[in-house]
């Protein structure tokens, strides 16, 4: 009860300007005008005397009145019979049919919601994109040889994601009230509710959810999200982690770390109370699969081959740069869903600029870093500037509504160069990442988190937030791996495996066959 | 009757393709190969680090004829696969060697007639 009561709060606020999203006229016009719902209003007034001013309505039958809906009395008897005892009540099915159509209609007259809801469900399918994306960046740095392999578990990456984020995930991120320790940690199972029931429908989808969006929007563009930060640790590990352990790995981050330390910011938890600043996920998406990527390469170890003795580094060839660059444009589109959306409504204004600085930075990324290519090496390296146009869009990420044209640019500049560094810096430390996912998305994401204190100046918060993600995922990370790896005697494929390639090794076919050498 | 092998640069094949019908060779089998001689190899980069490719791309041409045509052969991949200036290390190198007999499959020759 109290908690439909302050779901329906919500919706009363929304026609008090608290949301931002009530600057919409129609709303506001809604809940001043009143003459619309004379019946309905009567009929309360018999109920609940006690009850004055319908701007501050609570009930099912004010928050309908709110929005104009007209009633027959057959229906008004039945909201308020629903108001006199709500956890007593059963719906009469024709009649919450009635109502629910009703507030169909009215949720189709609002045209910021109807815009917003559209913009988000494309924003999703952007972000889907982004899958796709990854897979062909990862295989055209790998060797063809493991490419079945790198697929693989980019196909399985998402449909665990989005399984994981549906059974458990989306409530143990935005947990609303329900909080297990306040503010730190929640769990929370399912998605949706009783499309039947029109107060549940009301509360979800319509503008009452709280986001001019429904739920199912909202499940599914979040979903996407955390596919992506475990997609992220599949690149770090290619082309020797054993297939079973590391899907074991990646459903329990996903599945249980990604919404858990998500809520912390974006489900209302402490580090949102200490107004951390991560627009839509430097920190809690691309750093969360960074530090994920990091312990697990540490545990797993190099490739066979990729460090000398004497510490030279041999490089592993990519088979397939052209889909590799396919990849980095994918991923860009892809990004326009993954910033523009975090908006979180169509608001013009906000997703125009968020577009653009996201494109600026990932143009001045891809600039910066393929400029440093070329004087370092005195070659310009390709794989560099892709490496460093996905270095702006991750640096972007978490302020591309607040930064300036100008810090957008900084931003992408400095995270070109930072990621050619890094790269370089990674190998003389021999951990080897065949993707370069660390340095995109784990020290890109570190940095782009710390820049926005350039435009906010909140230093302490900013870092407070990167070093609690730090502690928490590559500690949840090496405790899962080790336990892995004991579980499953090694995460490691064999030497002569590794040699011979994942593809024959874990999957018994290989990417490319060649029709006349198998006698076709 | 003579086997020609030659080894020749990749970028060179269609002006020896031509050079050789100039002269009446029209038969010829091309495959794809990999070697290093004297050019050793060369240094390509990648992500910061350099490394040194041994094993270089070259065509190998099989050319079977007779007598007469052996010199015409030899002068015509000569002048096409010889780099411009006198040419260069990684050029390439023709092999003669002579050939038992021959026989074609669809008629079932033998000799110089079958070549």
């Amino acid at each position: 009860m109290r908690f439909l009561i302050s779901l329906l709060g919500v919706l009363a606020l929304a026609g008090t300007g608290v949301s931002g999203y009530a600057e919409e006229p129609a709303v506001l016009a809604a809940s001043e005008t009143p003459i619309a719902a004379e019946p309905l209003a009567i009929a309360v007034e018999e109920s609940a005397p006690a009850e004055a001013e319908p701007a501050e309505d609570t009930s099912f039958a004010g928050s309908l009145s709110g929005l104009s809906i007209e009633l027959t009395p057959e229906e008004a008897a039945a909201v308020n019979a629903y108001d006199a005892s709500p956890e007593s009540f059963t719906w009469d099915k024709n009649v919450a049919k009635e109502i629910i159509g009703k507030i169909k209609e009215s949720a189709n007259k609002d045209s910021f919601f109807t815009a917003s809801n559209i913009w988000m469900m494309l924003a999703t399918a952007l972000v889907l994109i982004m899958h796709l994306g990854f897979s062909t960046l990862e295989t055209g740095l790998c060797q063809s040889k493991n490419t079945v392999n790198i697929l693989f578990k980019n196909v399985m990456i998402v449909c665990i994601g989005l399984l994981t984020y549906a059974i458990c995930g989306f409530m143990t991120m935005y947990p609303g009230s329900n909080w297990i320790i306040p503010g730190w940690l929640a769990f929370g199972t399912g998605v949706g509710f009783d499309l039947g029931n029109p107060v549940d429908y009301l509360a979800n989808m319509t503008s009452a959810y709280g986001y001019p969006y429904t739920v199912f929007t909202d499940f599914l563009f979040q979903g996407m999200f955390a596919a992506t930060a475990a997609t992220i640790i599949s690149g770090a590990v290619a082309e020797r982690i054993k297939l079973g352990p590391f899907l074991i790995f990646v459903t329990l981050y996903v599945g249980i770390l990604y919404p858990i330390v998500g809520s912390w910011k974006w489900g209302g938890g402490w580090l949102a109370d200490a107004n951390f600043t991560d627009f839509a996920g430097s920190t809690l998406v691309h750093s969360v699969g960074g530090w994920g990527a990091l312990v697990a390469i540490l545990v797993l170890g190099p490739r066979n081959g990729k460090y000398g003795k004497d510490g030279q580094v041999r490089p592993v060839l990519p088979s397939n740069l052209p889909l590799a660059t396919i990849g980095v444009f994918l991923l860009w589109l892809g990004w326009f869903g993954f910033n523009g959306g975090s908006v979180l409504s169509a608001q013009g204004g906000d997703v125009s600029y968020v577009l653009v600085t996201t494109s600026l930075a990932a143009a001045m990324g891809g600039f910066a870093a393929a400029m440093t290519s070329w004087v370092v090496t005195k070659k310009p390296d390709l794989s560099m500037a892709l490496n460093g146009i996905l270095a702006g869009l991750v640096g972007i990420t978490a302020s591309p509504d607040i930064s300036s044209i100008m810090m957008s640019m900084f931003i992408g500049l400095s995270s070109g160069i930072i990621v050619y560094f890094a790269v370089l810096m990674f190998d003389k430390l021999k951990i080897d990442d065949p993707v370069g996912a660390l340095s995109v998305h784990l020290v890109c994401g570190i940095w782009g988190t710390l820049a926005v204190a350039f435009t906010n100046g909140e230093w302490v918060v900013q870092i407070t937030g990167i070093v609690a993600y730090g502690i928490a995922c590559s500690a949840f990370a090496l405790v899962t791996a080790l336990i892995i790896k004991v579980i499953c005697g090694g995460l490691r494929v064999s030497a002569e495996e590794e040699h011979e390639g994942l593809d024959i090794g874990e999957h018994g076919t290989p990417a490319y066959h060649f029709p006349e050498a198998a006698g076709h | 009757m003579k086997l020609i092998i030659a080894i020749i640069q990749p970028a060179k094949l269609e002006a020896v393709k031509e050079a050789l019908n100039g002269v009446e060779v029209i038969r010829l089998t091309v495959s794809d190969v990999q070697g290093f001689g004297r050019q050793k190899g060369h240094t390509e980069v990648y992500r910061g680090h350099e490394y040194t490719v041994n094993l270089l791309r070259k065509v190998k041409l099989e050319i079977a004829v007779n007598e007469t045509f052996v010199e015409p052969t030899v002068q015509a991949i000569l002048g096409a696969a010889r780099s411009a200036d006198g040419g260069k290390v990684g050029d390439g190198k023709i092999f003669i060697m002579p050939l038992d007999d021959c026989v074609r499959i669809r008629t079932g020759e033998r000799g110089s007639d079958a070549i």
